[in-house]
């Protein structure tokens, strides 16, 4: 494991002393507060680690050095695509003019960002070939909850109350069916078909008068392109729905298909998947939504509206009536998409098509590459840009698991792959390695992962007991659930009373 | 293409590996008559080019007014040293800690947010973030639901206009319903949510309340009866929600010491730049009795194997990749990255310095109060207020755009924000903190009176020093 | 094989009857399934549950089931002990890791449940 020496640190109260640190705030005039009355001031002082700069900023240092990051090295995680994170990106976000602008400025004061926010949207639009965008949801999650809260919209407008079931493949992201149920759906689930794709029969057989919507991600969660999309998106029109497109595989395929000109009617993107902006340790991401000509009246307000003349500014409130309203504050996480935006200026049509162009390679050559050594549930049908291996036949053979092959892996440098997902395949791992990756780290990845099922066979207790060389080896996650211990105890007495 | 690797060799010996000619053959299951015909875009830019252009983009947006604008997000100074952490590639390119051993980093910096902000909010469960104040305060909500098994939900109209419009969005579920509580219209506790009415709506037997959800200071700037209101709820079986500005936490008493059930809020102030609207930090927590009903990730302490202390996403099943349909939530994201700007501002500024951001603010705002009724715009209402309150100046909406002119972006235009309150209707909603200066005040002050006497702004370039020098004479005028 | 003076689901519930008592709780194979448990929520006292109805949740490190009700009836009681010992029901799934007691409402609700052997031909099919 590539981690400098060992940097397990205590926690910051636990380097806290009282008197350490200030020196960064002037003093507030003694008085400041009187006017505030008792009842509604604080009793005492926030129990807040007190620690100098020099303490605090090595506490925070050593801490990211326990860190693999996509900086460090190469994350094979499928469904994630954890591609390269353009430095440009983090430059441009941080620009005064972009950074430091309050979300309720005046439009007049407003003009660069809103510009760019309006180029972003038609950029989306082109991509996905959807009519108009909304670039206000925070999340890949909470854009589905905007998509499947319009089709409602929709549907109630036509006085169709009667919808009350989203059908989702049995390959889906569980935040698929947790949304649908936060929207106030049912969820059926469709199992897949034997070639991982939908089963076309049960579909239509589950496709009716409730149904609302079809919620599908094209390429699959397989890393499959469903061929019969066209039939599906036909029959669930027919069956008067609207089919929703999950995007977090968009980066399969760039350039060549385009999901609103193929018929879905709404899809969200993952721009921290996609468009490369950075996960940041879980979070932020930004999911924006678009949609075809029957949804646009319910997008989320306020939209950004180009004024023919006059540039470019927000809707007012109550300026569309039809909208679902809003799905957080103020108008979208500005800052990620202002990274987006930049990924997509930097490559252009013909660098995004590439993209996906070598995303595929490059994951078709993996699958290739390990061909043999772990079972192909579906077989040597080519891939998009990620592909799923299984363990089971290891597994039987040694006894070794996905789990452990994956935590093995990291005694080998990398990242494991996404393991136990899709939930359809047994001792599964989903591994996607992007376009970002040069053929040399394939290939050592491929040949670790090699000779971890030779260590299965040889040696399995090496695997079973793996990580060796990490910080902190296999953690006992039974005790972390069943006594919670989900915040630090402070230690009465050990501050120094406010100086005043 | 700006960041792949791959050299033609490179694509030959992968084409080769997998037996094909070309890589569109890896595409030929896309039916033909699906296939997307070109993506229209403009033409790819090298680094140096690209960056004139988001230069030239961000220059025409206009940061360098005198600034009075809060409304839910405040301008407070950020150490230098949270920036330069934040970059580290460690930090803001890692995933999601789903491999705890070589995820400790990001997990033990979420398990000291939460211990932080469990002290300021003095609640011991905190969730590992939510998208903004906005979804927080709306989860609240729908946790008062599920644990109370009850379908109504009362929020002041106090609360932050987007909050509430949020909350109606994910109640859109069906089932829910949630309603406004007024706010009293005259007198000391005009602006604040109006107790009589609120125990009126508790009232009703056949319609009993989940949860009720209150802010302080409340989005006019006001201090409200947070114990009251609190007492109201829990009277009648309801949950307390209490929404919060983190920075004011510093000397306003948490919503622990008031019987608030949970608490969520904006953790933008806490050393996150205002970026045009995020991303933002949504503050999360509850006590104990309701850690099953949190929605988001969770971060614990535990022991590996070797029983070293170690950090770890627990309580996993609540979450939507197991639970699936029957999540309390779909939320898979947190905002990790803004957990740790958080964590680190407070690391940096220590609690005696939080207590100085928010008393400062609160100086500065005692002086903005007296220069502006000076000229005046006397306050809308009085009642106790922190950092942030309503002006009444004829006219608003004019005088806000031609002071924007001058150079102040003088608050809120309550009129616009609020449309449906004639009470509001001649409002700014202003606020100062710790970067607001002297200087910044006087030049308002002494603007806004330009403006009301109907004074021709001064130039600019030529008489910019003067300008201010003559502002500050007015003020003290 | 299961024990013998017990009856099954196909959820993999067993009820122990003693007259009109009925306790209810998971077999082995369940919670072994699950994994070490972490967590069981179940119902107040004086719930009526419903036959086939979800009362409950079983919860592990990284799964987590419903609970559901072979016989109809209101609770009189619930497995206290299993707040701070979730673990009780790896150890004695039969015994110390019980679930809920309840009042069988409707005596022809158990001919429905299976006997031993039928619910260790379930298990053995896999």
């Amino acid at each position: 494991m590539s981690v400098a020496g060992n940097r397990l640190q205590p926690t910051i109260f636990e380097k806290s002393s009282p008197g350490r640190g200030g020196g960064k705030i002037p003093h507030a005039p003694k008085d400041a507060l009187d006017r505030i009355p008792a009842a509604a001031r604080r009793a005492g002082p926030a129990a807040l680690p007190e620690l100098n700069e020099p303490e605090a900023v090595r506490h925070y240092v050593n801490l990211s050095q326990l860190n693999y990051a996509v900086d460090t090295g190469f994350y094979p995680l499928g469904s994630c695509t954890m591609k390269w994170n353009p430095k440009l990106n983090e430059w441009a976000a941080r620009l005064p003019g972009f950074a430091g602008l309050h979300p309720m400025a005046p439009d007049a004061v407003a003009q660069g960002t809103l510009q760019l926010l309006w180029e972003l949207e038609a950029a989306l639009a082109e991509i996905s070939g959807m009519t108009a965008l909304t670039l206000q949801p925070a999340a890949g999650a909470q854009g589905e909850l905007t998509g499947i809260l319009m089709i409602r919209a929709y549907h109630h407008d036509r006085g169709d109350l009667d919808r009350t079931e989203v059908l989702v493949p049995d390959s889906s992201h569980g935040t698929n069916p947790a949304t649908a149920t936060m929207a106030g759906f049912t969820t059926v689930t469709i199992p897949s078909a034997a070639d991982g794709g939908v089963d076309l029969d049960a579909f239509r057989a589950a496709l009716g008068p409730r149904t609302a919507a079809v919620m599908i991600t094209n390429p699959s969660t397989l890393g499959l392109f469903e061929a019969r999309i066209g039939e599906l998106l036909d029959a669930v029109h027919e069956a008067g729905a609207l089919a929703y497109m999950d995007g977090a595989n968009l980066n399969a395929i760039l350039g060549r298909f385009k999901p609103g000109e193929a018929g879905f009617d709404v899809m969200h993107f993952n721009v921290h998947k996609t468009f490369s902006t950075p996960h940041g340790g879980g979070g932020p991401g930004a999911g924006p939504v678009g949609v075809g000509p029957k949804l646009v009246a319910y997008l989320p307000s306020p939209r950004v509206i180009r004024d023919e003349d006059a540039g470019f500014r927000l809707e007012r409130p109550g300026e569309r009536p039809t909208s679902i309203g809003r799905m957080r504050s103020f108008v979208g996480n500005t800052g990620v998409l202002v990274r987006a935006y930049a990924y997509i200026r930097a490559h252009g049509g013909s660098g995004l098509r590439e993209v996906s162009d070598d995303a595929v390679l490059a994951a078709n050559y993996l699958k290739a590459r390990l061909a043999g050594t772990y079972d192909e549930p579906y077989g040597d049908r080519p891939c998009k840009h990620e592909f799923v291996v299984s363990a089971a036949s290891l597994k039987k053979a040694t006894g070794v698991r996905t789990l452990d092959i994956a935590k093995r892996l990291i005694d080998y440098g990398y990242h494991p792959p996404t393991i136990y997902f899709p939930l359809i395949v047994e001792e599964g791992m989903l591994i996607e390695p992007t376009e970002t990756e040069p053929i040399e780290t394939l290939d050592a990845f491929a040949e670790a992962l090699i000779a971890i099922a030779g260590e299965a066979r040889t040696d399995p207790d090496l695997v079973h007991e793996a990580p060796h060389d990490t910080p902190v080896r296999r953690l006992d996650e039974v005790k972390a659930a069943r006594q919670p211990n989900l915040r630090w105890r402070p230690m009465a007495g050990a501050q120094t009373p406010c100086p005043d | 293409m700006p960041y792949g690797p791959h050299t033609p060799a490179d694509r030959a010996r992968m084409l080769a590996t997998i037996g094909i000619g070309s890589v569109d053959e890896l595409f030929a299951d896309i039916p033909g008559k699906l296939r997307a015909s070109s993506l229209d875009l403009p033409e790819p830019e090298p680094e140096l080019s690209l960056a004139a252009h988001l230069q030239a983009l961000a220059a025409r947006n206009r940061v360098d007014l005198a600034s009075f604008l809060g409304a839910g997000v405040y301008r407070h100074y950020s150490p230098a040293a949270i920036d330069q952490i934040l970059l580290r590639g460690e930090w803001y390119t890692a995933y999601t800690p789903y491999q705890p051993e070589i995820s400790q980093g990001t997990l033990q910096s979420i398990y000291e947010y939460e211990s932080l902000i469990a002290e300021l909010v003095g609640l011991d469960v905190v969730s590992a973030s939510h998208y903004d104040g906005a979804a927080a305060t709306a989860e609240a909500a729908l946790m008062t639901c599920r644990a109370t098994r009850r379908e109504r939900v009362l929020v002041s109209r106090a609360v932050h206009r987007h909050y509430r419009e949020t909350i109606e969005t994910y109640f859109m579920g069906g089932g829910l319903t949630v309603e406004e509580i007024p706010l009293v219209a005259d007198g000391l506790a005009a602006g604040t949510t109006d107790l009589a009415a609120l125990e009126r709506l508790l009232a009703d037997p056949d319609r009993a309340v989940a949860g009720v959800v209150a802010s302080q200071p409340n989005f006019l700037g006001l201090l409200e009866p947070m114990s009251d209101i609190g007492q109201l709820a829990h009277a009648a079986g309801a949950l307390f929600v209490a929404v919060v500005e983190p920075v004011s936490l510093a000397v306003l008493a948490p919503p622990g010491e008031y019987g608030a059930d949970i608490a969520a809020g904006e953790g933008q102030p806490l050393g996150i730049a205002p970026q045009y609207g995020g991303p933002y930090l949504g503050i999360l927590a509850s006590t104990e009795a309701l850690v099953r009903q949190i929605p988001g990730r969770l971060v614990g302490m535990t022991t590996d194997i070797d029983g070293k202390r170690a950090f770890v996403m627990t309580m996993r099943a609540r979450e939507q990749d197991i639970r699936r349909e029957k999540a309390a939530s779909n939320i898979c994201t947190n905002q990790a990255l803004l957990a740790l700007a958080a964590s680190v501002y407070l690391a940096m500024v220590g609690p005696h310095g939080l207590r100085d951001v928010a008393a400062l603010g609160a100086a500065r705002a005692a002086e903005l109060e007296t220069a502006l009724a000076a000229v005046g715009a006397p306050r809308l209402h009085s009642g106790p207020y922190l950092n942030e309150f309503v002006v009444r100046v004829p006219g608003a909406a004019e005088v806000h755009r031609l002071l924007l002119e001058r150079g102040v972006l003088a608050g809120l235009v309550l009129a616009e924000a609020e449309p449906d309150d004639p009470a509001l209707a001649d409002g700014l909603l202003v606020c100062a903190t710790e970067v607001t200066t002297h200087d910044e005040i006087g030049r308002f002050a002494a603007t806004l009176s330009d403006v009301l006497t109907g004074r021709p702004p001064v130039a600019v370039e030529a008489g910019a020093g003067t300008a201010r020098g003559g502002a500050v004479a007015e003020a003290r005028r | 094989m299961v024990p013998t003076d017990l009856r099954y689901t196909k959820d993999h519930e067993w009820v122990r009857l003693a007259g009109t008592d009925a306790t209810v709780g998971i077999t082995e194979y369940a919670a072994s399934q699950l994994g070490d448990i972490v967590f069981v929520e179940l119902p107040e006292v004086g719930r009526t549950l419903t036959q086939s109805a979800a009362f409950g949740v079983v919860e592990s490190v990284k799964a987590v089931s419903d609970l559901f009700a072979p016989v109809s009836g209101p609770v009189i009681e619930s497995n206290a002990a299993l707040t701070g010992e979730p673990e009780l029901v790896n150890a004695e799934p039969y015994g110390a890791g019980w679930m809920v007691r309840l009042t069988v409402a409707d005596p022809s609700e158990l001919d429905g449940l299976l006997d031993p052997a039928a619910y260790d031909a379930l298990i053995a099919e896999g």
